[in-house]
């Protein structure tokens, strides 16, 4: 978790961030505008230099949500053991963040991750291919609108008989 | 006119022993993508010893091999990447469904899971269990060897069959 005198500067330098606390776990929500100064920040004057995920919620049909698409970012600051979770969320049609591979390179990997399976834009990214899907492939599967089995993909390919081979 | 043969002289057909030259010496190539490939690895160590019939000399290269064991499921993304590596193979080949995933899918029905490996290649031997013990996967190969002796032709008429040339009908779901 955070320390309180972080969580205090941290306050009073972006007055729009709201923060949470669940199970010794600091987490900071952040309206979109605002993510890439608040993780630069937290980077540069907090000393948070490891990013350990950018990861995504689809908040599809979830109770008492507002949002669509909630997009999370854990921190750890390595020196002093503090861990925050931030948090921003975007909304359909063409949601966007601004990349952070500036700031963390290895963003760059779970960027694509999150472009690949939620298709959520990263502006300014170097390389926004598909990561984990074939290139081919058209869908976000891990939306909570995209059906379990697919749309067909798993079918779309030639059958080679024994006359063929 | 009966033609005296010695008694160490057996006559037989070429083909039954082109075919049991061939089913005595599979070399298989594994396609190990899940747990199947754990038991196909212990299948070919030494507890169960699958040099006993003849098919031990697991290759990675597919032109070294004419047996494909498909141990695991597929995923769409590998699908081209199994049917060039059966289209690589050498005639004759066989090929080898182990284990609930490669034959059906199993329990991973989803969009990217491939529903069984037959509706895109053809198949010889299904090997049911998740994942099956060694002896299953050397059962089959067993029932394989017996379809080689059975019906194996020297330039390989079997595969010309009509049954074996109708493509297996790929379900589309929409």
């Amino acid at each position: 978790m955070a320390e309180p005198a972080t969580i205090a500067a941290l306050k009073s330098l972006f007055p729009d961030l709201s923060f949470s606390e669940f199970r010794g776990q600091t987490r900071a929500v952040v309206p979109r505008r605002s993510i890439y100064q608040v993780l630069q920040t937290l980077k540069d004057r907090f000393g948070f230099d490891l990013l350990v995920d950018v990861t995504c919620v689809d908040y599809l049909h979830y109770r008492g949500a507002k949002d669509r698409f909630g997009l999370v970012y854990l921190l750890a600051n390595v020196q002093t053991n503090e861990r925050i979770i931030v948090r921003t969320f975007v909304n359909d049609p063409e949601p966007t963040v601004p990349s952070i591979v500036p700031l963390w390179e290895g963003a760059n990997w779970l960027e694509r991750e999150v472009w690949d399976l939620f298709g959520i834009r990263f502006d300014g990214h170097p390389d926004l291919r598909r990561i984990v899907l074939p290139e081919e492939f058209t869908a976000h599967p891990l939306r909570k609108d995209y059906p379990l089995q697919g749309r067909g993909e798993r079918h779309n390919f030639p059958v080679i008989t024994r006359a063929k081979s | 006119m009966a033609v005296e043969l010695p008694d160490n002289v057996v006559v037989t057909k070429l083909d039954k022993l082109v075919s049991w030259c061939r089913k005595n010496s599979l070399w298989p190539m594994p396609y190990a993508t899940a747990c199947c490939g754990i038991e196909l690895m212990a299948t070919g160590a030494s507890r169960h010893d699958l040099a006993r019939f003849g098919a031990e000399v697991f290759r990675f290269s597919p032109r070294q091999c004419d047996l494909l064991i498909v141990a695991g499921r597929v995923v769409m993304k590998m699908l081209p990447v199994l049917q060039r590596i059966w289209l690589q193979m050498h005639e004759p080949k066989w090929c080898i469904s182990m284990g609930a995933c490669a034959s059906t899918g199993g329990v991973f029905d989803t969009y990217s899971v491939v529903q069984g490996i037959d509706r895109f290649l053809p198949v010889d031997m299904y090997v049911p269990g998740c994942p099956p013990r060694p002896e299953q996967l050397m059962q089959a190969i067993i029932d394989l060897q017996a379809k080689i002796q059975r019906g194996g032709t020297m330039f390989g008429r079997e595969f010309d069959a009509p049954q074996r040339q109708r493509p297996p009908k790929a379900l589309r779901e929409n």
